[in-house]
């Protein structure tokens, strides 16, 4: 299977702060339909495309935009540029690539719920994005192209849990990125307490050719339930650590090994961890998994972001469950009991295990806490955030076994 | 109206009632931390998470409303087990030397690991120390006490409006703490104790009470407050026939004006009722020296004077300065002593300025 | 160097903005002063312990005093498995400092970041938020030494 190339496809032939290089490859044609078509017929073709979250949580985006009441005299639509997960750099890539795709699509949502203010919330360890984007929606203004609908590009400052749609939310609205409790849920109640849509940037992104090719077309690429393309972005011990636009029914066998190029230096596989660091870690016999939201389900993983960090035979496991725990403690925003303490308490435990001090009896209480963590904590930081160390315990128990005192 | 199972109860609520609610309607008793009706929801301490069928999450009850044909379960093995650990979290980073607090008996942490056979913790690591030196007389700050339910922050925003607390940094190193973490005096605190009133454990306490009995010892004793004509309603904490604090009865039927609120006086300032230099009976000046004299003595040598400076100089060179701390109608007799009996309408008070 | 109370000003109009002059003071100062901080307060309407709370909910905001180049090494995971911790100790030897803390000149801050999203080349650092790629320990001196 090969690459399908859909958002990248004029990648590095287009400027991607050119409005006027983007509507030479057909750019804003999408948005010009969208205008001419009723709102809620827009939104209706936006589902039938079967178009789902590319953020991680995989919810249909038409379905999505259909909670927003009409009739509210404000609305926003908010890009979710946080891209905190590691390994992930997709939306990076799709900005440097093709910017205005996503300022299309933000601009087609804008006329599907009827709002004519987006704000893009770009992670602070872009400033060089936040560069771009700013010139791109300046051109595009130029050029006319995004009508009356304006887009303010904000800047995050360091903060994992703002990739959550209701934290990102509070920090534009300038305060700790808390998340808050849903619901209510922001497409009732989001920025400054009014109807908003937040979306990822790769899910805005495929909007243009949705509407310029039609939902029909867009539902047969890939996975039937998931369908489109997945920019993956493969990191660890692979030959080609880098990026790549997929169909999303091509298996982690074929991104790992076709488009990869296999392990480096000649090892063999150990395992994969998909969709970034909250991701579970995958073993060899369910590589033959297909990369869509549901398929991956089944073997209790997640697409996530697309980030596919693979680990060769000599590396240690519980070394690196050890280090993603302690981003997780970093990260959390110390809202919640369960997230907040048991971040820290998981990170100590692990780290125990892995220097050769623990017990079974830790082991235990590991996967306890991870219980209590994934079913009570707030928000989906805290309930991911066991998810590694869940799914190592589970596929490679011998690596924590012999570690134990 | 919208009907739910509740611990297998049949019950119908409004549409918007939020499950705690519901619960409690029910007759099912939920834990709860953060939760505090007189402010704004948090939903963060996750004590009152209960288990709705076919949901794979826990709900935290105080956050979610009800549904229709919600089935719900407030102590199912795994609602108790989450319960447990998130108790026991909590006990790995609060100081537990419940023998020497002012809150044993009256601890909300206590009475929880009680309830679920929380004895120790099998969490209990490292941890950073939070205790905060504060020069101010009225609040001890052991912040290695608490468990960062953000009420203290949500009523000094919501009750008081002072605004001098909020979080700092964030994850497990996030604490209470002023703005660069200063001392309250440097703050815009105005040392209500609202703080104190509402925080669950032994983390914010009043020095002014420490040492004098615990909280479950006192007895409580209803009063409103003399300071000023606002009328609170306090509870004096009573110890062997000595008051030795002052703390909040938040009941709306109790305390109508100001629902449990109080300043600083009134919370604060009571030590004078035992004060070995409190006057106790009237004094009258002779020859430079104070000596006791009766009320009648007293009040009729008053009376002698006033009439007096009246008839020698008019009864315009006399006015009657009152103050807050009487009543509306004790200012009312006051002016009025002054127009009719003395004859003047030079009247002020404290409150004026 | 730009008045703080400017570079306020000139995000006064963003609604919700005190972040973005928080990030304007920053690029000026390297870090937040106790003035502009509550400057930034009274601007955009926000108590000072508010304020004071976003400012240290943030990782890439600094209430406390930092060097001209602020270093930060990633740790997170694609980071790790390619060697970040080797990378870690040789700046720290290079510099004389331990993670966290700032050289007696002033010059170099370092910190620690979780992904900054240019995984397609670990180890990666940044130097004032400009990443390089492919960080090997014996690279660190000729990378530090090219910042006056």
């Amino acid at each position: 299977m090969e690459e399908m190339r859909i958002l990248l496809k004029y990648a590095d032939q287009i400027n991607p702060e050119s409005a006027q290089d983007y509507i030479k490859v057909g750019g804003y044609k999408g948005l010009e339909k969208a205008r001419l078509m009723e709102k809620k017929a827009l939104i209706e073709e936006v589902k039938k495309s079967g178009l789902r979250g590319r953020g991680g949580a995989g919810f249909n985006a038409g379905m999505k935009w259909s909670f927003v009441p009409q009739d509210a005299p404000v609305k926003y639509v908010v890009c979710n540029l946080d891209e905190g997960e590691p390994g992930t750099y997709k939306d990076r890539i799709i900005c440097e690539k093709n910017a205005h795709a996503l300022l299309e699509g933000m601009a087609i949502c804008g006329a599907a719920i009827g709002s004519d203010q987006g704000y893009i919330y770009c992670r602070g360890e872009y400033p060089f994005i936040v560069k771009l984007l700013k010139n791109a929606v300046q051109s595009a203004k130029q050029a006319g192209a995004l009508g009356n609908f304006d887009i303010e590009v904000r800047m995050g400052a360091g903060a994992y849990v703002c990739g959550e749609e209701t934290a990102l939310i509070e920090s534009i609205e300038g305060h700790r990125g808390e998340p808050r409790f849903k619901p209510p849920f922001p497409g009732v109640a989001g920025l400054w307490g009014v109807p908003t849509v937040v979306n990822n940037v790769e899910t805005f992104a495929c909007l243009p050719y949705i509407l310029t090719n039609g939902a029909q077309w867009f539902a047969t690429i890939g996975a039937a339930k998931y369908p489109g393309t997945k920019v993956v972005t493969l990191t660890g011990d692979i030959v080609n650590a880098t990026y790549f636009e997929v169909p999303t029914n091509m298996t982690l066998r074929d991104v790992i090994f076709k488009l990869g190029g296999g392990i480096k230096n000649g090892k063999k596989f150990k395992a994969v961890q998909v969709g970034g660091t909250s991701g579970a870690f995958i073993p060899e016999e369910n590589l033959d998994t297909p990369i869509d939201f549901d398929s991956m389900g089944t073997i209790g993983a997640a697409l996530g972001s697309g980030a596919v960090l693979v680990l060769d035979e000599t590396r240690d496991i519980v070394d690196t469950v050890a280090r993603i725990t302690k981003f997780f403690e970093h990260e959390s925003c110390g809202k919640c009991n369960p997230c907040r303490e048991g971040t820290f308490r998981m990170r100590e435990m692990v780290q125990k295990v892995n220097e050769g001090k623990g017990t079974e009896r830790d082991l235990e209480s590991i996967l306890l806490l991870a219980r209590v963590m994934r079913r009570a904590s707030l928000c989906g930081l805290g309930q991911a955030a066991p998810i590694p160390v869940e799914s190592t315990i589970k596929h490679f128990k011998y690596e924590y076994m012999r570690k134990l005192i | 109206m919208i009907s739910l199972k509740i611990d297998g109860k049949e019950i119908q609520v409004p549409r918007g009632t939020m499950l705690l609610e519901a619960c409690r309607k029910a007759g099912a008793d939920l834990p709860t931390l953060c939760y505090d009706e007189d402010l704004r929801l948090a939903g963060s301490c996750r004590m009152c998470v209960v288990e709705a069928k076919g949901r794979p999450n826990l709900l935290a009850a105080c956050v979610m409303p009800a549904e229709n044909g919600m089935d719900i379960q407030t102590e199912s093995p795994d609602v108790v087990e989450a319960r447990k650990v998130i108790l026991e979290l909590l006990t790995a980073r609060h100081k537990f030397d419940c023998h020497v607090c002012e809150k044993d008996g009256e601890c909300k942490l206590q009475d929880y690991c009680y309830r679920y056979g929380v004895k120790e913790s099998r969490f209990s690591g490292e941890g950073p120390h939070f205790y905060k030196e504060d020069p101010n007389p009225f609040i001890e700050r052991d912040y290695d006490k608490c468990i960062m339910c953000t009420r203290c922050v949500r009523a000094c925003e919501e009750i008081t409006g002072a605004d001098a607390i909020n979080l700092e940094d964030r994850g497990h190193h996030a604490k209470i703490s002023t703005a660069f973490n200063g001392i309250l005096a440097d703050s815009t605190c105005v040392f209500c104790g609202q703080c104190v009133m509402v925080c669950p454990v032994g983390a914010l306490t009043s020095k002014v009470s420490a040492g004098k009995g615990k909280a479950a010892q006192n007895k409580k004793v209803l009063t409103t407050c003399t300071y000023c004509g606002t009328g609170c309603t306090l509870e004096l904490n009573v110890n062997n026939d000595k008051v030795v604090g002052v703390t909040s009865n938040r009941d709306r039927e109790y305390s109508p004006v100001n629902k449990g609120a109080l300043c600083v006086k009134g919370r604060f300032g009571w030590d004078f009722i035992h004060s070995p230099e409190r006057l106790t009976t009237p004094l009258i000046r002779e020859n430079g020296e104070l000596r006791p004299a009766s009320w009648e003595e007293a009040l009729d040598y008053a009376a002698g004077k006033l009439s007096g400076i009246k008839e020698k100089y008019g009864a315009d060179t006399l006015a009657m300065f009152t103050s807050a701390r009487v009543t509306n109608e004790e200012n009312y007799l006051a002016q009025k002593f002054m127009r009719a009996a003395i004859g003047t309408n030079n009247v002020d008070h404290c409150a004026r300025l | 160097m730009a008045n703080y109370k400017d570079l306020i000003a000139s995000q006064q109009g963003k609604k919700g903005g005190i972040i973005e002059a928080f990030h304007a003071i920053q690029s000026e100062y390297n870090y937040i002063p106790k003035e502009a901080l509550e400057e930034a307060a009274k601007v955009f309407g926000m108590s000072e312990a508010k304020a004071y709370g976003v400012a240290t909910f943030y990782s890439y905001l600094s209430t406390e005093k930092r060097g001209k180049y602020i270093i930060r090494m990633c740790e997170s995971a694609p980071c790790h498995v390619a060697g970040a911790d080797a990378v870690i100790k040789a700046i720290e030897n290079y510099l004389g400092i331990a993670t966290g803390q700032t050289t007696a000149d002033g010059k170099f801050t370092l910190e620690l970041t979780e992904c900054i999203g240019q995984c397609q080349a670990t180890p990666v650092i940044t130097v004032n938020s400009e990443p390089i790629f492919n960080v090997t320990p014996d690279m660190i001196p000729s990378i530090l030494s090219a910042y006056k």
